[in-house]
């Protein structure tokens, strides 16, 4: 099979092929390579590569199934991750500065998770420093640029990781999804990309940014996919206070299962004002295919809606604060060489090494926490926030599930939105609240633009519902598979 | 004017556990340099803390001890401020919800005579928490490095109220605490190792007055008599101030143990503008009552109620137990000695006086007694002696001669008396004629005693000891000298 | 702190409270944005929140801890492969003025 074939195929597939022996993970690898040495140099997802390391893993996978010894499903194929998800022996900059010779001494548990399950792991992916913005244009080391259009942002925080899928560089991505980060940049690349409940993915070896609302999730073409990925990494982890016990179903098998009629929620807060009208047009054919399938569609309300993006920005910029304290200068970040003395080493490593919207965020943190101002900001905040979580729980005794659209816009340019923090913050607004909620929450493509940039849906489930809410997304995404459109500017 | 000195203290405790407090590398002492680390403990990207559950047991302990309310639920805060022996650039420790509140240690001032019991009083705290220790700095010329072994071990902190009004009464708190801290078997308290650190916050004011002064906070009080030094400089130096009329700045001074004074320490002007807040990576803790009921059975009797039962109960005098008590492990090897000789007076004698000088004698270090972990003698032997004593079999002299011979062997007083041909002797022929003689070089003493005089029969007894080395049975030198002195 | 309106941010207390140096441009460009960002956070102040619980995680559960099992810790190698400069095993950092 040729290379440009190999990289089209859903992960799915590779690993049906690599069943039947008609590939070899060597292939699949080398095609992957072969794809990121064409494209990487205009679309720069990638951070780092380690070939031989890349190369050697599918080696080893290739060895276990001649011996009948295959992992499972997973076993032989590539998974890039965001540079924020520790792989002992590798480098993790977090697009930042400050990590810049960084190497990690231990393993994530999805990092472990993954090796466990035969996959290859390859490459470090680009995103925005410490996954703080919108748009992978905050990375230290360049921006990534969106597949479908080299000018506009492919989205963010892990941009990197979903230009990589749409680019045909990996078939499976894994990003960190604080407020969006993941479901944002998948909509801006058409590509599908979820966010679990909160506690569902362990986050041990996953640089925080903001604790309460991080969580890892995967990156594909498919839903299906998606489903593959996310059962081999959720799952208790007793070094993850913050993870949740609970049984992990198959989500492939379950999603395969028929799906009974659903109810699904539009909530009107957020089919208001500032909806790209291309956006609103998208959606509301997906809201047609669902009510045709026999499900039913009704229209909710989240009140909370606009209080999201404040009360986000509160929590997450006062927790970055002190997650980011460790980055010193002293232990394993970059020291600044004009410190004289030890307080020195702080500030001038840590005004040198962080880019603008690190410090910009670690300074609002500091501030919201600050002596006279924790009630009136961070307490309320957290105040605010069990309202949001209220207002959902109560929809959902309604719904099954919750229909958005993703973002508000498709991909913008480079630069509309860099210098103007609140319109940047802004491009979250539907994705926000399920993190503050913990919710599971999935974007699937839903079309293009007449300019032909990608449009996504946003479905929101149940906390720890992930197999229903994979059905009710596999049940659209089955049928349209836009994520399986390959951007022409990749295409051989 | 006279002033009287306010103060308070702030006691930091490591736990005795395998491992760290939020992670499970060992915790240690005297290690190679970070060779007691992982991701947790530097503070590497995405590494998570995980509860230690025998320190939250041992705090709640140790709360039980000191009669804290313990706290329904507890939680963890983060303390944010930036130093190179705390890798995160913030500690985890507990704000608003610590895990114990209140509770009291009870203090005892010295008396009259080493022999008389003091006053005591009730010194009230105000909260004990739970937190996580830093790493260690070593200052030069030049520059500092930085050891991380010891951060991440846990550490409770124990906070009085401003409850102590003389350097006296804060050496009798941290002597009290510290044997309470060691009966619960939480920690050894050694502060040379930096097992127990003490930070005091002291003020004064116009004797008769209620309102606090300006507080100033000391710190680097490392030995229990440093405490009661530096205490007693820093009051020595704020009375002073005051009475220049000098202003006294709420500010942190640090102790200087070689030059004996206190330094103020660089203004840190946002000291204490820590930014807390609840940890968002850490749960909750949940003590229900039956872990609580659970916990309250493994408490020991605290050190002045065991002290005040030996007086009444066993009849032992202040001397005594004011040497047994503060050591929960020589409190059981009497009360085990006791048990089988049932005689505490002698058995106490024995313990505080000769067991105790052997202990120390014994030690290769100086500074050190042998712990009675390995104490040669064990409590049955001692018990055995005392009834040897009493029985007759043995003489006091002979006993006090055995015992530094039982310390050094380890072998029991009748296996020594026996290989050492040192048992009484009762054979009456042969002590006759030992009396018999003592009279007869001692006619003076057996006319006294004929006269009437009942002493006069000491001398004629020491004789026959002495002949006997010691080893005549003392009742049957004293039946045939009152025979033969009545013919 | 007033509701109606918003104090203005101490950037140099707030910068030197998180330890970062920033030039003069920086804080004249923060000052204004992070102006803009208060003032967009007023909405919070409007919350009625009187009786609400703070939510500090979403799923909140109680006692989630480890048996005190102590497992193998780093080598010292691996603890100072990262550090910028160390001396006899440990973390060389410049002079630390005086606590
Ligand atoms: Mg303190
Ligand atoms: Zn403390």
């Amino acid at each position: 099979m040729s290379s440009s074939a190999l990289v089209e195929k859903t992960a799915f597939d590779l690993s049906h092929l690599l069943a039947n022996k008609e590939v070899s993970s060597v292939e699949i690898a080398q095609a992957c390579l072969s794809q990121i040495d064409r494209v990487d140099e205009q679309v720069h997802a990638f951070l780092h590569r380690d070939d031989q390391d890349f190369l050697a893993q599918a080696r080893a996978s290739d060895e276990r199934r001649e011996k009948g010894n295959s992992l499972g499903p997973l076993d032989g194929i590539p998974v890039a991750l965001k540079d924020v998800i520790s792989v002992k022996g590798q480098p993790l900059t977090a697009a930042s500065k400050i990590l810049q010779n960084y190497i990690s001494p231990y393993d994530a548990t999805v990092t472990k998770k993954l090796k466990d399950a035969g996959a290859v792991i390859g490459g470090r992916l680009n995103l925005d420093e410490f996954a703080m913005g919108s748009s992978t244009e905050n990375s230290a080391y360049g921006p990534t640029r969106n597949p479908w259009d080299l000018n506009c942002v492919p989205g963010g925080s892990s941009g990197g990781s979903s230009a990589a899928v749409a680019a045909r560089e990996a078939p499976l991505t894994l990003g960190s999804d604080t407020g969006g980060s993941i479901r944002q940049p998948a909509s801006l690349c058409g590509v599908v990309g979820m966010k679990p409940t909160y506690g569902m993915v362990s986050r041990y070896g996953l640089a925080a940014f903001a604790s309460s609302l991080d969580q890892i999730g995967p990156f594909s073409k498919t839903v299906e996919d998606t489903a593959l990925l996310l059962e081999i990494i959720s799952g208790h982890d007793p070094l993850d206070s913050t993870s949740f016990p609970t049984e992990i179903p198959s989500y492939s098998s379950a999603i395969n299962q028929s799906l009974k009629p659903c109810v699904l929620g539009l909530p009107k807060e957020y089919f208001g004002e500032g909806m790209d009208d291309e956006v609103r047009n998208a959606v509301n054919l997906a809201v047609e295919f669902y009510r045709n399938q026999g499900h039913e569609i009704v229209e909710v309300s989240l009140p909370t809606t606009d209080l999201a993006v404040p009360v986000y920005y509160v929590i997450a910029t006062a927790e970055a604060s002190s997650n980011l304290a460790r980055y010193d200068g002293i232990r394993y970040t970059t020291r600044s060489d004009r410190a004289q003395n030890a307080i020195d080493v702080y500030a001038k490593s840590r005004g040198e090494g962080f880019g603008e919207e690190v410090k910009r965020r670690c300074i609002l943190g500091a501030y919201g926490l600050s002596s006279g101002y924790y009630d009136a900001y961070y307490l309320r905040a957290q105040k605010t926030r069990t309202l949001i979580r209220e207002d959902f729980n109560r929809v959902f005794k309604e719904v099954d599930a919750i229909l958005t659209p993703t973002a508000p816009t498709p991909a913008f340019k480079f630069g509309e939105k860099s210098d103007d923090p609140i319109s940047m913050y802004l491009s979250d607004i539907y994705t926000i609240s399920t993190n503050l909620a913990g919710l599971p929450a999935i974007s699937v493509p839903c079309g293009f633009t007449k300019g032909n940039l990608p449009i996504g849906l946003q479905l929101i489930g149940r906390a720890f519902e992930e197999s229903s809410l994979l059905s009710i997304a596999h049940a659209y995404d089955r049928e349209h598979k836009f994520g399986c459109v390959t951007p022409s500017l990749v295409k051989e | 004017m006279k002033y009287e000195a306010v103060i308070g203290l702030e006691v930091h405790v490591q736990l005795e556990t395998n491992s760290k407090m939020f992670t499970r590398v060992p915790c240690g002492y005297g290690k190679e340099p970070n060779s007691l680390t992982d991701a947790v403990v530097l503070g590497l990207p995405g590494a998570l803390p995980v509860m230690n559950l025998e320190a939250i047991e041992k705090s709640i302990k140790v709360g039980l001890l000191l009669g804290c309310k313990i706290a329904d639920t507890c939680k963890w805060d983060r303390k944010n401020y930036f130093y190179p022996d705390m890798p995160k650039n913030y500690q985890i420790s507990q704000f608003d919800q610590p895990i114990c509140e209140g509770g009291e240690v009870e203090i005892e001032m010295p008396g009259d005579s080493p022999a008389v019991m003091g006053k005591h009083r009730i010194v009230q705290l105000t909260r004990i928490h739970l937190e996580e220790d830093v790493g260690k700095l070593t200052h030069f010329e030049n520059d500092s490095l930085v050891d991380y072994n010891r951060a991440g071990s846990p550490l409770l902190e124990i906070v009085s109220e401003p409850d102590l009004f003389s350097p006296e009464e804060t050496f009798a708190y941290l002597t009290s605490l510290r044997n309470s801290l060691i009966y619960t078997g939480i920690s050894s308290c050694d502060m040379e190792k930096g097992q127990l650190r003490c930070d005091a916050n002291i003020s004064i004011r116009p004797v008769g007055t209620e309102k606090l002064g300006t507080k100033v906070e000391l710190k680097n009080l490392n030995t229990i008599s440093g405490v009661k030094n530096g205490v007693e400089y820093e009051i020595k130096r704020q009375i002073k101030a005051m009475e220049q009329g000098e202003e006294i700045f709420q500010e942190t001074r640090r102790w200087n143990p070689e030059q004996r004074y206190t330094t103020p320490m660089r203004s840190k002007e946002m000291a204490h503008d820590y930014r807390y807040f609840p940890d968002p990576d850490l749960m909750p803790v949940k003590i229900e009552q039956e872990w609580i009921d659970k916990i309250r059975n493994e408490i020991p009797e605290k050190p002045f109620d065991k002290q005040r039962r030996y007086m009444d109960e066993l009849n032992l005098p202040y001397s005594i137990t004011s040497a047994l008590c503060p050591d929960l492990k020589l409190c059981e090897y009497f009360e085990e000695a006791n048990k089988l000789a049932k005689n505490p007076r002698k058995i106490g004698n024995w313990v505080v006086n000769d067991l105790l000088r052997e202990l120390s004698a014994g030690s290769k270090d100086e500074t050190k007694s042998i712990s009675l972990n390995d104490c040669p003698i064990p409590p049955k032997h001692l018990a055995e002696l005392v009834e040897l004593i009493e029985n007759g079999s043995v003489s006091n002299n002979v006993a006090k001669e055995l015992f530094p011979e039982m310390f050094s062997t380890g072998k029991s007083p009748s296996t020594l008396v026996k290989e050492k041909g040192l048992e009484v002797k009762s054979d009456e022929g042969e002590i006759e004629s030992h009396c018999a003689q003592a009279i007869q070089d001692d006619p003076d003493a057996a006319e006294k005693f004929k006269a009437g005089k009942e002493g006069a029969i000491n001398a004629l007894k020491g004789k026959v000891m002495k002949a006997t080395r010691g080893q005549a049975n003392p009742k049957v030198v004293d039946e045939i000298l009152r025979r033969l002195l009545s013919n | 702190m007033s509701e109606s309106e918003p104090n203005p941010m101490d950037i140099d207390y707030v910068s030197n409270l998180a330890r970062i140096e920033l030039s003069e441009k920086e804080k004249e460009k923060f000052r204004g944005q992070l102006g803009d960002v208060l003032k967009y956070f007023e909405k919070l102040q409007e919350v009625d929140v009187e009786g609400v619980e703070p939510t500090a995680h979403a799923f909140p559960r109680y006692n989630v801890w480890d048996k005190d099992t102590a497992k193998k810790p780093f080598s010292v190698d691996l603890a100072l492969q990262n550090a910028p400069k160390s001396r006899n095993e440990q973390i060389l950092v410049p002079k630390v003025v005086e606590d």
